[in-house]
């Protein structure tokens, strides 16, 4: 093995990380270039992951603003019976790229961007196995992001909702290019996350720091990799399908045109083979950073390390058998709907198997409230709601009532929101420290989590009871004797209420830039290897690659006379 | 150690990242193919009426045809073993041989869907015809994308190798050049049965 300072990986000649290092020199050192110009120049050509993921985080929050005017644009819309301030065409454009935005361009970059930043640190690496493909993945996915908003320009935004069914995507229904951008913009977005997953998984497998054996993987990593797993192997069939999808529109093809024997049942089965297990690739990153801060903030070892280690395993596999439980209503036969229902009620199991875990870690714990933690709560009660009214769909005969209805609109925002978004900002607090060296404010921390848990609340809540009032999805308006007004309108409040937890949380991150409280380089007194480099890290990451004897290799340096190791194993 | 990922950390096992990078990679072209095929069963068992279609995979597909293409793609599986296992040999004059040889029978494939597609456009049948026609030409020509790009890739380890010296890692690339290969084939050797064999 060759030496491990920074001096002898830049005397390797040859390749992936090493250039990593040594092409930021020109760059910094070009003393004709203004310095914006610089700062440009560095950020826009960088193949180190730390910058790479920071880039993906702030697109992810560009989409996530757009995204959410769309959704302020649509409650508006709502909010009266008979209201036509948008017309149903406009309506149908708006939930579509919301979904498609908050899907594919907010939250699968900004997982990854997380991701990115993250991993390699956990695993004492220099970057990721492969910079320049990485710094591919993220031009790719922006790329398809602007690409698919591009249809505003070109004059016809898609009107085919996320999951685009069938026929209502050809040229017939859709004449406008809206449709094609939107399968373009997902097509080379696909690039990027397949790319990313497999630089991801890569890494994983490969750049371990010495003694980092996969049984000692910090949890957030464990956990990214099997959602990256899970890409590899649903967003291919999602490519094969949207590009089936394109030939029907250009080429005259006939897969999912009913009337010259094409199946728009097909086109379902192939979206939902890859949108459910697409709801673990977002859900399963955050079970991780939940994994990863609950101890910290109990300031105990997680409870059952091996058991939430292998629950990821068994979702990420059930995750692969479910996907028909979106497609109760199409009519299939009925030992379909019995094994789906039952394959369904099963991810219930490994789910239950982490909450019990986090919350016997924090029993007993020395708990610790800051930010990240408040987040945590937060996440942790939501998602148990949200998972319990997917309980309540996974049952075939329910789903034949609320299925189509506003009930399910409130049962996956619920698990998206309380979910992913609330686990991605416990994950934004807990490692801004980290990658500016600044803390974020914790007074405009609390502002931020209490309004958007207020506002989550009460947008999402009133959606499960006009949905059992029977307000069908994707209307633009309804008739006002159907008592759906009251709740609609408490939607939109929430929403209202929502709005400026964003904008707070913005302000924060940008504020703390620069007056944040210096943050030292392990704020929180953890036990993961990012902690255990400078806030921000060097380009390198390490000076020295750490060698591993324990899950908390920190705690280990911390505690010479009490390490993990004499205890694991 | 001159293996590139020493460099930037010293990782647990032995895998080579571009070696565990082709093999997640083909891991997700498994998927996607996967999916061509299913597509292609799914169609094949709900759509056809045989006695009033004019094209049909019966009266389309010629297994003659399609047979000698089809023997020259696993042949080139063999080739481009050999022609691995002698570069690492260091048996440069045997490798470029045998990696031509692959290379030429890649393209021998290639032209006879060529020969065939031409046969099938001229009768009349194309992506367009019908629901068979867009599942068959998408899916060979799919494969087909694929064996061309194998087919560059293989030119451009051959074109390196007189440079040997200036490519680093020379073999790592070869081989996982020559997996990506016997990847094709083996999607191959599904897609010949499901559609020249069983779906006739």
């Amino acid at each position: 093995m060759s030496g491990n300072t920074l001096a002898d990986h830049l005397a390797i000649p040859y390749p992936n990380i090493g250039m990593a290092i040594v092409e930021k020199q020109p760059e910094t050192s070009a003393p004709s270039a203004t310095p914006l110009t610089a700062v440009l120049h560095d950020w826009l050509t960088t193949v180190d992951h730390k910058k790479i993921g920071i880039m993906y985080i702030l697109m992810a929050l560009l989409f996530l603003v757009l995204a959410g005017v769309q959704a302020l644009i649509m409650r508006c819309q709502l909010w009266w019976a008979g209201n036509d301030i948008v017309g149903p065409d406009t309506f149908n454009q708006m939930f579509t790229m919301h979904g498609t935005t908050m899907v594919f361009f907010a939250g699968m970059p900004i997982l990854a961007g997380i991701a990115n930043y993250v991993v390699p640190l956990q695993l004492g690496a220099r970057d990721m196995a492969f910079p320049r493909l990485n710094a591919l993945g993220l031009w790719a996915t922006l790329l398809g992001g602007l690409l698919t908003y591009f249809s505003f320009i070109a004059g016809s935004p898609p009107a085919i909702g996320w999951f685009a069914y069938a026929p209502l995507t050809q040229r017939n229904f859709n004449m406008g290019p809206g449709v094609d951008y939107w399968i373009l913009g997902l097509l080379v977005t696909g690039i990027g996350s397949v790319t990313g997953a497999i630089n991801l998984v890569v890494t994983v497998v490969c750049l371990r720091a010495p003694g980092m054996y996969l049984r000692r993987l910090p949890l957030y990593t464990w956990m990214a990799f099997w959602a990256n797993l899970q890409i590899l192997a649903v967003l291919p069939p999602l490519t094969a399908a949207l590009i089936m999808l394109l030939f029907d529109r250009t080429f005259g093809t006939h897969f999912f045109k009913p009337d010259s024997g094409g199946s728009a049942y097909l086109w379902q089965h192939l979206f939902w083979f890859f949108g459910h297990p697409e709801v673990y690739v977002l859900i399963l990153p955050a079970f991780g950073m939940i994994s990863e801060i609950i101890p910290v903030f109990s300031r105990k070892v997680i409870f059952g390390y091996e058991f939430v280690a292998l629950s990821t395993v068994a979702i990420a596999f059930i995750a692969f058998g479910v996907w028909a439980h979106h497609m109760f209503t199409v009519g299939m036969p009925r030992a379909l709907d019995m094994y789906f229902s039952a394959a369904s009620l099963l991810i219930a199991i490994p789910t239950g198997v982490k909450i019990f875990n986090w919350l016997a870690t924090m029993w007993g714990g020395k708990l610790w409230l800051a930010s990240p933690m408040l987040f945590v709560v937060g996440f942790m009660s939501m998602f148990v709601l949200g998972g319990l009214t997917g309980i309540m769909l996974a049952v075939a005969p329910i789903d034949f009532q609320v299925s189509d209805t506003y009930f399910v609109v409130g049962h996956f925002h619920w698990v998206l929101i309380g979910g992913t978004l609330f686990g991605v900002f416990a994950a934004l607090h807990f490692w801004y420290p980290k990658a500016t060296g600044r803390m974020l404010n914790e007074r405009l921390a609390r502002w931020q989590f209490w309004l958007l848990l207020i506002g989550f609340f009460l947008t999402f809540g009133p959606m499960h009871i006009s949905g059992m009032l029977g307000m069908p999805r994707r209307i633009f308006t309804y008739p006002a004797d159907r008592g759906w007004e009251f709740w609609n309108q408490l939607s939109t409040i929430g929403a209202l209420i929502q709005a400026p937890s964003y904008l707070i949380f913005v302000w924060n991150v940008l504020w703390s830039l620069k007056h944040g409280d210096i943050a030292g380089d392990d704020p929180w007194n953890a036990w993961t290897l990012e902690w255990a480099t400078t806030s921000p890290p060097p380009s390198y990451n390490f000076e020295t690659i750490p060698t591993v004897q324990s899950r908390r290799p920190l705690w280990d340096q911390k505690h010479p006379e009490d390490p993990d190791w004499k205890h694991e194993e | 150690m001159n293996h590139a990922s020493d460099s930037l950390a010293h990782h647990e096992g032995n895998l080579d990242p571009v070696k565990a990078g082709m093999i997640t990679f083909l891991a997700s072209e498994s998927a996607f193919f996967g999916t061509l095929i299913m597509v292609y069963l799914f169609n094949l068992g709900t759509a056809f009426e045989p006695e009033r279609e004019p094209y049909t995979p019966g009266k389309m597909l010629d297994l003659p045809l399609a047979l000698p293409g089809t023997i020259c793609l696993l042949l080139s599986s063999v080739t481009v073993h050999y022609a691995a296992k002698m570069l690492a040999q260091k048996k440069d004059a045997a490798f470029r041989l045998l990696w031509l040889a692959t290379i030429t029978l890649g393209i021998v494939f290639l032209g006879g869907t060529a020969v065939e597609w031409r046969d099938m456009i001229h009768a009349g049948f194309n992506i367009s015809t019908n629901l068979f026609g867009s599942s068959y030409f998408t899916l060979v020509g799919f494969h087909a994308a694929h064996v061309t790009v194998g087919i560059i890739l293989l030119t451009l380890v051959l074109a390196l190798s007189r440079r040997t010296r200036a490519i680093h890692r020379h073999e790592v690339f070869a081989e996982v050049v020559s997996w990506y290969w016997h990847f094709v084939d083996g999607v191959w050797v599904v897609v010949f049965s499901v559609v020249y064999v069983f779906g006739r």
